[in-house]
């Protein structure tokens, strides 16, 4: 275990942005410690100023607010699952945070958390992607809110600047003629890091052609991503099963993945070209 | 930085203690004496540190000590005792669940974690519970009979 940290355990929220406000670039925020405990325990991490926001209340809970559900920061996984919001209208978000690591994990580990640490295989990353969705950033002298998107910039890396924290993560409800699928490919059923994380969401019009569509995939390029090349195929049309293959074909080549312990590069290709064709093909099914 | 008392109230005890940020909850409870929390991996994978943390089971090693102050922790041995043992702590006895018993008291925590809000799983919800502990010895299945087993005792006799 590193020795030499220093750990600040603010009471409120402004206790937090003054502490995180006076660290600049020394201080980390510290949430469910499943990724920065496991760093200091192997010497990894290089920040010496922890500032825990396990305990602020204003960083937890999920709400319906302006045609948006806001999801605060603090938010754990378990606490996905279980939301019924987010089982109404997020239903990807719930499957992938149903497939993420195990129950111990998930009742610490958070939602900005997973983001911020901003890992090419966060399961997290998909579904929000897909569902266009936005973070909010807060230090003590302004918020600002930036698409999921941009917010990840590469490898472990972010737009998070010294002295901001995460405060929420918000989707656009959903309209009604949408239906979305997940799944994640790993090594082995539970408790598995990623081989590929996907998630798509399809909109029909009232002629029932294809209006939106978010297509994300995780652990398959240095970040998550959209696959635009694959939705811009869909626009407009009958999502038919040539159709659907083709997209298919389209996101596989969009993906950028690595060859590791997990499974080489050409494989985890495969696996996109087979998975977005029966994830889009399921919500196609669900929409009929 | 230098130690700061913290409270922790262990299965019903109340300990004040002068300990360092970096130190885990693990290792506090562990140098407290609650030797029945297990230090296998110390990075999330095993299981075998599981503890209730005001009533949510989490991986002690994953948590500051300092971010459990005033927290209320129970272990499996906090469960019951030699006399009145928890239905759970019997059922992994006769089942036969636990050989080394290493994975044992982090199993107990994931099942009643479950017990308490499944009372009636299915076996692929017990396995689901437990996919953050592992077991080198016992293959799971006797595992998953006992929680099934206790299930039954705790619905008939309202314990637990
Ligand atoms: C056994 C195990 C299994 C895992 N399985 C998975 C898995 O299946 N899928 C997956 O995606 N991940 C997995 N992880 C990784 C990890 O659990 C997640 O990334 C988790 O969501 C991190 O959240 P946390 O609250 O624990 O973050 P912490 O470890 O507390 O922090 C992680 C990073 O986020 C920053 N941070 C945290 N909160 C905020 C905030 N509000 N504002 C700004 N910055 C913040 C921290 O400074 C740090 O850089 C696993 C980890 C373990 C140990
Ligand atoms: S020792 Fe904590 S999970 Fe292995
Ligand atoms: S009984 Fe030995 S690890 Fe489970």
């Amino acid at each position: 275990m590193q020795s030499e940290i220093e750990l600040y355990r603010p009471q409120n929220l402004a206790e937090a942005l003054t502490l995180l406000a006076d660290y600049g670039p020394d201080g980390t925020p510290l949430a469910g410690g499943t990724n920065i405990v496991v760093e200091l325990r192997d010497g990894h991490h290089n920040c010496k100023s922890l500032v825990d926001l396990s305990h602020l209340m204003e960083l937890r809970g999920i709400n319906q607010q302006n045609g948006y559900i806001v999801i605060g920061g603090g938010t754990t996984i378990t606490e996905l699952i279980d939301h019924p919001l987010i089982g109404a209208h997020a239903g990807i978000l719930r499957e992938a945070a149903r497939l993420f690591a195990n129950p111990l994990v998930r009742n610490r580990a958070t939602v900005a958390g997973n983001l911020v640490d901003a890992s090419p295989a966060a399961d997290t990353a998909p579904p929000l992607l897909a569902l266009n969705a936005e973070v909010q950033l807060m230090s003590q002298a302004a918020t600002r809110w930036i698409r999921l998107e941009d917010f990840i910039t590469g490898v472990r890396k972010t737009l998070l600047q010294p002295g901001e924290l995460m405060f929420a993560i918000r989707l656009p409800v959903p309209s009604d003629r949408s239906a979305g699928a997940y799944n994640k490919v790993g090594l082995r059923k539970a408790d598995a890091i990623s081989v590929l994380s996907a998630a798509v969401m399809i909109e029909l019009d009232d002629a029932g052609l294809c209006k939106q569509t978010g297509i994300a995939l995780g652990a398959v390029a240095p970040k998550p991503f959209r696959a635009y090349e694959a939705e811009a195929l869909l626009f407009g049309k009958v999502l038919g099963p040539e159709l659907i293959t083709e997209a298919a074909r389209l996101a596989a080549e969009a993906s950028r993945p690595i060859d590791d312990i997990r499974g080489t590069a050409a494989y985890r290709k495969r696996v996109v070209a087979v998975t977005v064709r029966r994830l889009l093909t399921k919500a196609v099914e669900v929409l009929k | 930085m230098k130690p700061q008392m913290i409270t922790l109230h262990i299965n019903g005890r109340t300990h004040y203690v002068a300990l360092n940020p970096n130190l885990t909850l693990l290792v506090a409870l562990r140098d407290l004496g609650y030797t029945d929390v297990k230090c296998g991996c110390e990075k999330g994978d095993c299981g075998a540190c599981a503890v209730f943390l005001n009533g949510v089971a989490v991986n002690s090693c994953l948590v500051l000590a300092w971010q459990a102050d005033e927290a209320e922790i129970l272990t499996a041995a906090g469960l019951g005792t030699s006399e009145h043992p928890h239905p759970l702590q019997t059922a992994f006895s006769d089942a036969g669940a636990i050989q080394c018993g290493y994975c044992t008291p982090g199993m107990i925590i994931s099942a009643k974690a479950l017990l308490d809000q499944k009372p009636h799983p299915t076996d692929a919800e017990i396995r689901d519970a437990i996919s953050g502990n592992l077991c080198r010895c016992t293959g799971y299945a006797q595992i998953i009979q006992a929680v099934q087993s206790a299930a039954e005792k705790m619905d008939a006799g309202g314990e637990g």
